[in-house]
């Protein structure tokens, strides 16, 4: 019988040889992630639960990510929590600060993401794993406890649905247009529940960085995960990367295995997009939006604080200045550093931008860029809801680096690539 | 006393029902203070204990932040009747012992103010202003265990 990869991982997780869209399964879990918000409760439950137990002290990684550098006292607590536990149940892969990354970021970084298995985390954004051909998602902090004592959880086998980046992207159209171009055509549910597959030639030629921006936001368009096959770029990476366990296995979708839909998007007519206020299928061609103020620019994030994106960013800065106040957050300590060492501080120095830690920061609106009452920033994160960034009455457009960074230059949403002649 | 709270909205997101700014503590109370703080500033004050939200589709969509779930406890909020629910938002639901009803008309037949009764495990909602019974599908039985048990902790450690 035919499968998608997708169903593949979950029956091999559950010792099956065959699942149907639909079967509730119990699943090995291969990798579980933890951050400040939502593991600190998790912790708690255990401990008054009475099974404060660790299933793996190997397979649990751990960093604080969305508030740290600690924000303010309550923050702090919960950093100690997190510090408190990971030190006293030994945790193998523990990123306390100043190793510390947006954990979206480091995971794959630190080479702790394999094809195959199933990675789960408490946190919406932990599908962006799937680009490396593994079943990733996210959960709350019960499921997170459940998971860190048992090593195992439920799971309803999603139905799939096929995505085809066919064409060739453009000078100046990037992964993240494209996401934003899927979710602008299906809308914030329309895959609930729904593993997205996503394959294509436009794919293929795409880096890790760039596609994991693509399955980092699977869950905006309600997906339970985003993935991608395994190719010679997957591999590249991992071979890069992965460190204590480097074996791994490989599975493929069937040739004719069921999708419940297939939805093919032409990459080569692609302009940049953005998603307007206040959902993040509210994607929009940039000829048709340009010129619109913004008060600030933040380029960072799960979905775009990678070294590429940051290399994109300053490309265009490079020798101009910003009109409005731009914030700049390297995901991770490794991004940070290498930023630094290819002389990207510089161009964002010179341009006028300011740069942060590492950390999710103002993405959710937790610090770091928190916004006024009325203003308008544009953001290469990934949602753009009321009140996301601050003010319930200020408004996030979400773009791709390199049009966060031609709208910070001109203060206004701008097409990036009058700046890429 | 249950009444209903009714909300026409689609996509009601975990920001909303929990702005992250305050996501620096788990404690329930304290988050309960700030509930649906971002979509009704008045619903932390109008809400009674046992009372419902009523809203559209993909309910709790967004972040997988089990604190919109706490927030809504510590609001000794009911249940959610929505026509749907996002999934994260769905199963953290049931890992609280906390009831997501979903009803494909839910805010066309119950009336914001309406005085309701919910039979979870026959799924019948007694619309008592209306004076009407509407019927729903109600959650699989070992979804409804959980909840009984006060939750997946409590159900895992009952089965041990």
């Amino acid at each position: 019988m035919s499968m998608t990869i997708t169903e593949k991982i979950l029956a091999a997780s559950a010792g099956k040889n065959k699942v149907e869209p639909g079967d509730v399964i119990d699943a090995k879990i291969d990798c579980i992630m933890c951050h400040d918000v939502t593991t600190p409760a998790a912790i708690s439950m255990l401990k008054a639960k009475a099974v404060d137990t660790v299933f793996d002290s190997e397979k649990i990684v751990v960093t604080p990510d969305h508030f740290q550098p600690a924000k303010d006292i309550k923050s702090a607590e919960l950093h100690k929590r997190l510090d408190d536990w990971a030190k006293e149940k030994k945790i193998k892969n523990y990123y306390p600060i100043g190793k510390a990354g947006v954990c979206h970021a480091l995971l794959p970084e630190q080479g702790h993401i394999r094809p195959g298995e199933v990675i789960i985390g408490g946190d919406s954004h932990t599908c962006t794993y799937g680009a490396f051909a593994a079943f990733s998602t996210g959960i709350g902090s019960t499921d997170l406890a459940a998971a860190i004592a048992t090593g195992k959880l439920w799971f309803r086998v999603p139905a799939s649905m096929k995505f085809v980046l066919n064409g060739k992207l453009s000078t100046g159209v990037y992964s993240k247009d494209v996401i934003l171009e899927a979710i602008a055509k299906i809308g914030t549910d329309g895959a609930r529940y729904k593993a997205m597959e996503f394959v294509g030639p436009a794919l293929k030629e795409m880096s890790m960085e760039a596609r994991m921006t693509i399955t980092n936001m699977a869950i905006e368009a309600g997906g339970k995960n985003g993935i991608i096959g395994f190719d010679d770029i997957t591999k590249q990476y991992l071979d890069e990367h992965l460190k204590d366990k480097k074996e791994y296995t490989v599975y493929q979708s069937d040739p004719d295995a069921k999708y419940e839909s297939v939805l093919e998007i032409d990459c080569t007519k692609l302009e940049p997009m953005v998603a307007f206020p206040h959902l993040p299928s509210g994607g929009k061609p940039i000829s048709d939006c340009a010129g619109l103020k913004m008060n600030q620019s933040y380029i960072g994030s799960c979905t775009n604080g990678r070294i590429e994106d940051l290399r994109i960013a300053a490309a265009i800065m490079k020798g101009r200045k910003v009109a409005i106040r731009t914030i700049v957050v390297p995901a991770t300590p490794e991004i940070w550093k290498q930023a630094m060492d290819e002389g990207l501080f510089d161009v964002f120095y010179s341009a006028g931008c300011v740069l942060s830690a590492p950390t999710c920061g103002a993405c959710l609106g937790g610090f770091m860029g928190i916004l006024a009452a009325g203003e308008k920033c544009v953001s290469t994160t990934n949602r753009n809801f009321v009140g996301r960034m601050g003010s319930p009455k200020s408004e996030v457009y979400l773009a791709s680096p390199a049009t966060a960074a031609a709208s910070a230059i001109e203060g206004k949403l701008a097409d990036c690539r009058k700046y890429m002649k | 006393m249950s009444i209903a709270h009714v909300y026409k909205r689609d996509h009601i997101n975990t920001d909303e029902i929990i702005p992250a700014r305050y996501l620096n503590t788990d404690n329930a109370a304290e988050l309960a203070t700030h509930c649906m703080e971002d979509l009704d500033t008045e619903f932390v004050k109008k809400c009674k204990p046992g009372d419902c939200i009523v809203a559209g589709d993909d309910f709790g969509c967004g972040s997988s932040r089990e604190h919109a779930v706490w927030a809504l406890q510590g609001a000794k909020v009911g249940a959610v009747i929505a026509k749907n629910f996002a999934r994260i938002f769905y199963r953290n639901c049931i890992n609280c012992g906390f009831y997501p009803v979903e009803l494909a008309n839910a805010t066309e037949v119950i009336k914001d103010g309406d005085e309701i009764e919910i039979d979870y495990k026959k799924g019948i909602i007694n619309n008592k202003t209306q004076k009407k019974e509407i019927a729903f599908k109600p959650l699989p039985d070992f979804a409804i265990e959980i909840i009984d048990d006060g939750g997946l902790l409590n159900n895992i450690k009952n089965k041990k």
